[in-house]
C-alpha cells in the first residue's frame, strides 16, 4: 500500500492556557473521505489549519503528501486545495475572474470553465461574489479548491449555514471530488453528514480523539440495540408476553398508547409484525430506530451534539 | 507561483479598486475637481510669491501629494484591513500565492491607480490653465514613484496595526486630512502662517510636495537630497515595520 496522504503523530496546539489539540495521532489513506466531527471548539479547525500549514503546531509531527506543511509549504500548496471556514472573496470579484485568478496561482491548473460547468455555476460567470446565494458561494469555494488540480482537498465546515436540500446536493459534489481520485479531508459538526459522507470518522472532543473508525463500526461498537415503536389499541398481556418471547428482544415498554420494543438484533421487525398479526391487533405509526453517530457521540462524551 | 500569477493578480486588484466608486472618485476625480475649483478663485496669473509662476503652476505638482496621500493612507489601509477582516487574505494563504507576490501586485496596482489620478490632474491643468512644466518627465515619474512607495509603506503600517477596517479607515483619515492642509499640498506652503510652516516641516507629505514642486520646475536632484532622504527613510523604516508586524489574519 502507498504511504498515507496525511500522517499525524501526537499533534499539539494550545492557545494561551487552552489546549485546542491535545496529542492526537491519525492517518488518512489515499482516496478516502475522512471526516473530523465534534462540537464547536473541539479542535477541528485547528487540526485542519495545522495540516494546511496555516498554523504552526506546538508539538508532534505532521506530514501531508509526504511534506512538512510549515517547511515545504510552497510545494505543498501546489498540491492541495482548500475551502476555509469564515473566508470570503472580494465582494465585487466576479465568479469567472475569481476562477482565472486562482488558476493563475498554480503551475498546472484545470480549465476553470469545465469546473464551473460541473458545479452548476457556468451561467454565473459574470456575477459578483456578493450577489451569489449561500449555496452558490459554497459551490464557488469548492470550484476554487479544485482549480489547481489538487491531490488532497480540505473542506472546513463546508455545509454549515446551508439548508438541508443544498447540504445534500453538496454531499454529492464531495463524492464527485473523491470519484476523481482525490482524497478528501473534511470537518463538520453535523453527525448525519459524517455518517452519510465519510469512509472514516474521527470524533474529537476538547482536543482529544474520542473514537476513530468507519461510521458503521462506530455504531456497532456502541452496542446499542434497535428500537421499534408503534401505537396500538387494546394491547393484551399475552401479546406483550409474546413480544418479550421473541429472540433478541430485551424489554418491552408500554405507555398510554404506545409500545416500544428494545432489542439487540437487527431482525426484530418481522417477528414483531407476526405477533401483532396473529393477535389481530391493528397498529399504527410504526417506527424503527437504528442507533446513529449522534448516539455514539452521546455515549462517548455524555453530551448531546447540537447542530 | 508564476509571472502569470503576478500579472493576473495585479490586474484583478486594479479592477477591484476601480469598482469601488469612492476609491475611484478620490483617486482620479477629486484632485482635478479641486484644481478647477481653486482655479476659478485664483486663476493662473504670474505671482511674485511663487517666483513668477501662477497659482495653478504650483498647485498641480502639489496636488500630486493629495493623490498619493489618498491612495497610501486611505485606499490601501481600508482595502487591506477589510480583506483581512473578511478572511480574503487567509484564503490566499492556502494557495501558492506568495506573500511577496501579493505585496508586489498590490503596490503595483495602487501605483497605477495613483498614476491615473496624476494623468487626469495634469490633463485638466493643461487644458484649463495651460500650466507650465519645466522639468523632466522621467524625473517627475521617479519622484512620484518614490513618494507613492513611501506612503504605501505608511499605509501598510496602519493596516498592520489596525484591528479592523473601521479603525484603519479612521486612523487613515485622521492622519491624511490634516496633513493635506498643513503640508502645502492643498494650500501653497508660501501662504501658510509661520507656525503652520514649522508644523509642516515635520509632516512626511511636505517632503512629497517639495519634491514634486521642485522636479516640476526642473530643479536638479542635488537640490532635493533632503526630500529624497526623508522619503527613502520613511520607505525603509515603514517597510521594515510592516514586514515585521503585518498580519494575514
Amino acid at each position: 500500500m502507498t504511504e498515507p496522504v496525511i500522517a499525524v503523530e501526537a499533534l499539539e496546539k494550545s492557545y494561551g492556557s487552552v489546549r485546542a489539540v491535545d496529542a492526537i495521532s491519525f492517518e488518512v489513506a489515499e482516496g478516502e473521505i475522512f471526516g473530523v466531527v465534534g462540537p464547536n471548539g473541539a479542535g477541528k479547525t485547528t487540526t485542519i489549519e495545522c495540516l494546511e500549514g496555516l498554523r504552526a503546531p506546538d508539538g508532534g509531527r505532521v506530514h501531508v503528501l509526504g511534506l512538512d506543511p510549515r517547511r515545504d509549504g510552497d510545494v505543498l500548496r501546489q498540491r492541495i486545495g482548500a475551502q476555509l471556514q469564515e473566508s470570503a472573496l472580494p465582494a465585487r470579484l466576479r465568479v469567472g475572474e475569481a476562477m482565472r485568478l486562482f488558476a493563475s496561482f498554480y503551475t498546472r491548473p484545470l480549465e476553470p470553465g469545465a469546473i464551473l460547468e460541473g458545479l452548476g455555476l457556468a451561467d454565473r460567470k459574470n456575477v459578483a461574489y456578493a450577489n451569489l446565494s449561500g449555496g452558490q458561494k459554497q459551490r464557488l469555494s469548492i470550484a476554487l479548491a479544485l482549480v489547481g488540480d489538487p491531490q488532497l482537498v480540505f473542506f472546513d465546515e463546508l455545509t454549515s449555514g446551508l439548508d438541508p436540500q443544498a447540504r445534500h446536493a453538496t454531499w454529492d459534489l464531495v463524492r464527485d471530488v473523491r470519484a476523481k481520485g482525490k482524497t478528501v479531508f473534511l470537518t463538520t459538526h453535523y453527525m448525519e453528514e459524517a455518517e452519510q459522507l465519510c469512509d472514516r470518522v474521527m470524533i474529537i472532543d476538547a482536543g482529544r480523539i474520542v473514537a476513530l473508525d468507519t461510521p458503521a463500526a462506530l455504531v456497532r461498537a456502541l452496542g446499542a440495540g434497535q428500537r421499534i415503536a408503534f401505537g396500538a389499541d387494546g394491547m393484551a398481556d399475552d401479546v406483550i408476553r409474546a413480544l418479550r418471547a421473541i429472540p433478541g428482544v430485551e424489554r418491552v415498554e408500554l405507555s398510554a398508547e404506545r409500545v416500544v420494543v428494545y432489542g439487540q438484533s437487527d431482525r426484530l421487525l418481522a417477528p414483531i409484525l407476526d405477533v401483532l398479526q396473529q393477535a389481530h391487533l391493528s397498529f399504527h405509526d410504526l417506527q424503527t430506530q437504528q442507533p446513529n453517530l449522534e448516539d455514539v457521540f452521546l455515549a462517548l462524551t455524555g453530551r448531546e451534539m447540537r447542530d | 507561483m508564476t509571472i502569470r500569477g503576478l500579472s493576473t493578480f495585479t490586474w484583478t486588484q486594479g479592477k477591484l479598486y476601480l469598482r469601488e466608486p469612492l476609491a475611484t472618485f478620490f483617486t482620479i476625480f477629486f484632485a482635478p475637481l479641486l484644481l478647477v475649483l481653486f482655479g476659478l478663485m485664483y486663476g493662473n496669473e504670474p505671482n511674485e510669491m511663487f517666483g513668477g509662476l501662477g497659482s495653478m503652476d504650483v498647485t498641480v505638482p502639489a496636488y500630486l501629494g493629495i493623490i498619493i496621500v489618498t491612495v497610501g493612507l486611505i485606499g490601501l489601509p481600508i482595502q487591506t484591513s477589510s480583506n483581512r477582516e473578511l478572511g480574503i487574505l487567509r484564503r490566499y494563504r492556502v494557495t501558492p500565492l506568495r506573500p511577496l507576490t501579493y505585496i508586489v501586485a498590490d503596490v503595483t496596482s495602487y501605483w497605477v491607480m495613483a498614476l491615473a489620478g496624476v494623468v487626469a490632474l495634469v490633463v485638466v491643468g493643461k487644458l484649463a490653465y495651460n500650466v507650465r512644466f519645466e522639468g523632466n518627465i522621467l524625473s517627475v515619474l521617479a519622484g512620484f514613484t518614490l513618494s507613492t512607495l513611501a506612503f504605501l509603506a505608511i499605509g501598510f503600517v496602519i493596516a498592520s496595526f489596525a484591528p479592523s477596517a473601521r479603525v484603519a479607515q479612521t486612523v487613515g483619515m485622521v492622519v491624511a486630512y490634516p496633513m493635506m492642509f498643513l503640508s502645502g499640498a492643498t494650500i501653497p506652503y508660501e501662504l501658510l502662517p509661520p507656525t503652520v510652516q514649522r508644523i509642516a516641516d515635520f509632516l512626511p507629505l511636505t517632503y512629497v510636495v517639495r519634491l514634486m514642486r521642485g522636479l516640476w520646475v526642473g530643479e536638479p536632484w542635488s537640490d532635493l537630497w533632503l526630500e529624497v532622504a526623508v522619503l527613502t527613510g520613511i520607505l525603509v523604516l515603514c517597510g521594515a515595520i510592516s514586514a515585521r508586524f503585518f498580519r494575514w489574519e
